[in-house]
């Protein structure tokens, strides 16, 4: 058996290969390259099975147990100066946890999409998208360096960028893929900045564990530490949704539904819970998460907690069957990061675990609903209702779903979720399970009301629904049984999925503190799933027998109350802040001033006369024109609505005023650089 | 003979080069210009391998040599091409990438 | 300079340094009236001038051979083509028409600035090193050591070069033919 864990490099490598067969030959296969996709995620699964049997034996059998099978050097990538980088995999109880999560929804959402995309215009491409990312993810998860660990992240990003926007012709899919590319980049630069300094605070090694054991030992200065920490949270922010970042991934489900199953749900957002779970002697040193009397608070568990209220708010107003899913993946993996900010490591991992079963089993589920119910809708107020008759499967499997990820007792989401309250609440974060037991009661509401919403009521639609074929169905049972069971590795006292994954920096980490691992304790499941039940049974009898009257149109009637609604369904404005506030300072910060100048000249240009605007525009462009570019520009092509961009101006398209900047900042910055090397030495 | 004298000679020349490029109108005057740039590279080259006791830099001219030739074919050729669409080769008049 | 005084001790030196500076004067002014006349004949003839004065430093620093391919392949080949170039592109040939675009003088401050940084960095580097130049070779020819050096240290840049210019070759004709 140990020959799985030695050749688990075989596991990314497969649909690495798969990628560049389906790009060369795809076309030319019968299936248009669909079959080489679904065969190499299998042959990954079947190997990613044999891995974690071999490493559930190795893990039960003795002292060596926590050793992870790590096979540092599988060749050298490259070095310089005194340090040498190896390729290689790490494999752990993580690592085996992610890999078989990985290909097991890999091979779901590749069996579904047979169906869902047959005849797709861009079928082949989607496939090799689908298995570049699954390699990538998969590199990402056993890397054993953080470059490599890089590496696997960017090649996400690339992947999600394309498969969100699969149907580039639609200008909203294509902004779409843009901005979750962008956003998750901006968290990256935090990646880079993160690893950079890791790299040297552990004396020059990308070794994930040197570094963790190098941070664990307390060889590095807290405050750098803690730069290094806040740097990587940029990059969990971005990459995992959290606030106030999280903006991309509702609008990512512009994608294919598979794509957003796959990476938008199961896989590519828990990159940032997996990046903290990684690096834990960094996290948990850097903000002092095991420390006693360090007053229930850091930034990792409060992004986490913020993260799930906000989004399970925005839950509420969607209309939208994705954008709840999606809105209930960030709340989630609030969860997480909640979680691991509050010392609850294999609680956060477990979640993410179960999580990937029954979230994918939701995705899926709407995906089929639109494949053969709403006639490729995602409006559940328009396009939805009464489809629990029309579509037995779907619902079973959606309705089993919604109550696993609202954690009724015993389905999988239970189990998870119990252990991060119990978890917050040992490690003395009482505020934080507090915020938990809120978000779970809210969880159980907005899932409420969309299974009411899309299955129960009057049919609102205008096509003929009718039950998914086997293709699609097939998938959502099989991962319907493991939102069930999932959860029992871990449940009814048993911690076997603790045993199996528990992680040597973990637990000196917590010995650092002096923390234990939380103990299951039934008072508190039993206070949870009545809050929970609580929630459902209000929401039901709001939905289906209109009760709580008063609350009924209560956002016309109440200024306040629509007011609130507003500034939800807005989704806080935070798109307003990074689109117009954010970006659009950093777009124009040279010439501030003339901005606002322009900004109220556009003002006048709508409001009044284009004649007389034009003349204004004209003259406050000569003037600004002189005084900032000093350039003999006519201002013939000059016209009133392009009045707004200064930026313009300076693209003036002849090559000689650029080649005049590039020499002279180039010169300056070497001056500045002579002058600086002059003073010091 | 000191190394200074040919190295200083280089960078003005390249200078030289430097304002050609930036402040003539013709582009064949540009490509000069930056044929002059080249040039001042080569001495370098040369001063440096004589410096060193290797051939290594001489070699090294001799490529930059080859690759200025590829350098005037090709831009001469793109001069040729501006001149026909365009019937001009000032580069002030070259702006259709205006934003 | 120190350093033009020790090389005034010895006799060959001194020659060696007239021809330098008999050369370098040559190509500075060149160089400069290159820059700035108002004749586009004259400039290649000027660049002429300069592209010869580097001629001659290679003979100076015993790289006869550069020397020899920069007479053939700049001045016979580079120049002329330049000169094909103003004529084919029905250049005003005489003088007083201006030739400058509007920012010569930000491209004057810029190249003043960057001669100053170059200079400062080459007197701290360099300041008083000496460069002699003697033959590598016994048989004191280079022109040896460099066919030698291309064959075996530097047969993949010359495959690369080579290719470079078929490249180049057929990417001219592709741009300027006529269709």
């Amino acid at each position: 058996m140990t020959w799985f864990l030695t050749n688990a490099w075989l596991i990314p490598l497969i649909p690495a290969l798969s990628f560049v067969v389906i790009l060369l030959f795809g076309k030319r296969l019968p299936n248009k390259g669909s079959e080489v996709g679904v065969i190499a995620v299998s042959a990954s699964f079947v190997l990613a099975i044999g891995t974690a049997i071999a490493w559930i034996q190795r893990a039960t059998s003795g002292e060596e147990h926590l050793r992870p099978a790590a096979n540092n050097d599988l060749f050298l990538w490259f070095k310089f100066g005194p340090s040498e980088t190896h390729f290689g995999i790490h494999i752990d109880g993580l690592a085996v946890m992610l890999l078989f999560v990985v290909t097991f929804i890999a091979l779901m959402v590749h069996i579904f999409s047979l169906e869902y995309l047959r005849g797709d215009r861009r079928y082949t491409y989607y496939f090799a998208a689908l298995s570049l990312f699954t390699a990538s993810m998969l590199t990402m998860v056993s890397a054993s360096n953080s470059l490599q660990l890089l590496l696997g992240w960017e090649g996400m990003g690339v992947c999600s960028f394309m498969l969100i926007g699969h149907w580039w012709e639609d200008k909203a899919n294509s902004d779409a893929a843009l901005k979750a590319f962008l956003t998750t980049r901006t968290g990256d630069i935090g990646l880079l900045i993160g690893l950079t300094m890791t790299f040297f605070l552990a004396g020059q090694t990308f070794d994930i564990e040197k570094i963790n054991q190098a941070a664990l030992a307390g060889h590095m200065p807290h405050t750098l530490l803690l730069v290094a920490g806040i740097a990587l949270m940029g990059a969990v922010v971005g990459k995992s949704a959290q606030f106030p970042l999280h903006t991309w991934l509702p609008d990512a489900m512009a994608g294919p539904t598979p794509v957003s199953a796959l990476i938008h749900a199961a896989t590519m957002v828990v990159a940032g819970v997996y990046l903290v779970a990684r690096f834990y002697g960094v996290f948990s040193q850097a903000f002092h998460i095991f420390t006693p009397g360090n007053s229930g608070f850091n930034l990792v568990a409060i992004i986490g907690g913020v993260t799930i209220i906000i989004a399970a708010l925005l839950a509420f107003v969607q209309h939208d069957i994705k954008k709840v899913l999606a809105y209930s993946t960030v709340s989630q993996l609030g969860y997480m990061v909640m979680a691991l900010g509050v010392g609850a490591w294999t609680a956060a991992i477990f979640h993410l675990f179960t999580h990937a079963f029954f979230k994918a089993d939701l995705f899926l589920g709407a995906g089929s609903v639109s494949h053969s119910g709403s006639h490729h809708s995602f409006d559940m107020k328009k396009d939805m209702g009464g489809l629990r008759k029309q579509m037995p499967v779907t619902f079973v499997t959606f309705v089993i779903g919604s109550a696993a990820l609202a954690g009724i007792f015993p389905l999988a989401g239970f189990w998870s979720k119990d252990e991060i309250l119990v978890g917050a609440g040992h490690n003395g974060y009482v505020a934080f399970m507090v915020i938990g037991l809120i978000g779970a009661m809210m969880t159980a509401g907005y899932m409420t009301r969309c299974v009411w919403l899309t299955f129960f009521g009057e049919y609102r639609g205008h096509g003929h629904p009718h039950e998914s074929p086997r293709q699609i169905t097939g998938p959502l049972i099989i991962l319907t049984f493991m939102a069930v069971v999932a959860g029992w590795v871990n449940g009814f006292g048993l911690h076997y999925f603790q045993k199996w994954t528990a992680n040597p920096v973990v637990e000196s980490a917590m010995r650092l503190g002096r923390v234990t691992e939380a103990p299951f304790s039934w008072a508190a499941a039993a206070l949870s799933v009545t809050l929970v039940l609580i929630a459902i049974a209000f929401a039901w009898a709001y939905y289906e027998y209109h009760a709580f009257g008063f609350l009924h149109g209560l956002t016309e009637r109440n200024a306040t109350a629509k007011a609130g609604y507003t500034f939800v369904e807005q989704k806080y404005y935070l798109d307003h802040l990074w689109t117009d506030v954010v970006v659009g300072s950093i777009k124009r910060p040279i010439a501030a001033g003339a901005y606002w100048v322009n900004q109220h000249v556009i003002d006048g240009a709508v409001n009044g006369t284009a004649a007389g605007s034009r003349v204004v525009a004209e003259f406050v462009y000569r003037y600004i024109d002189q005084d900032l570019v000093d350039g003999a520009v006519n201002g013939t092509a000059f016209s009133a609505e392009e009045g707004g961009s200064i930026l313009r101006r300076m693209q003036t398209g002849r090559v000689q005023q650029y080649a005049a900047a590039f020499f002279g900042f180039g010169v300056v910055i070497i001056g500045i650089g002579l002058l600086a090397l002059t003073h010091s030495f | 003979m000191l190394l200074n004298e040919y190295l200083l000679l280089a960078a003005f020349l390249f200078c030289t080069g430097v304002y050609g490029a930036l402040a003539r109108k013709n582009s064949v005057l540009v490509l000069m210009s930056i044929e002059l740039i080249l040039n001042a590279v080569n001495i370098n080259l040369i001063a440096f391998g004589a410096f060193n006791h290797t051939v290594a830099g001489q070699v090294f001219a001799l490529f930059v040599i080859a690759v200025a030739a590829a350098e005037v074919g090709v831009g001469l050729a793109i001069v040729l091409l501006i001149y026909r669409n365009r019937h001009s080769i000032d580069l002030d008049k070259v702006d259709v990438m205006k934003g | 300079m120190g350093g033009s005084h020790l090389a005034l001790v010895h006799g060959l030196n001194v020659a060696q340094q007239i021809a330098f500076f008999a050369l370098a004067g040559a190509m500075v002014l060149s160089a400069l009236r290159m820059v700035t006349t108002k004749n586009l004949v004259h400039a290649a003839l000027y660049l002429t001038v300069v592209l010869a004065g580097a001629a001659g430093l290679y003979i100076l620093l015993a790289a006869e051979f550069i020397a020899v391919t920069q007479v053939l392949v700049y001045i016979g080949a580079i120049v002329v083509l330049m000169l094909f170039g103003l004529f084919l592109t029905r250049a005003p040939l005489g003088t007083g028409q201006d030739l400058d675009n509007n920012q010569r003088w930000l491209a004057a401050i810029i190249a003043l600035f960057l001669f100053g940084v170059l200079g400062v960095t080459l007197q701290k580097g360099f300041k008083g090193t000496h460069v002699n130049a003697i033959p590598i070779t016994d048989g004191g020819s280079n022109t040896a050591a460099i066919g030698v050096s291309i064959f075996h240290d530097f047969v993949v840049p010359f495959e690369v070069a080579s290719i470079l210019l078929l490249a180049a070759l057929v990417g001219a004709v592709v741009i300027a033919r006529r269709d």
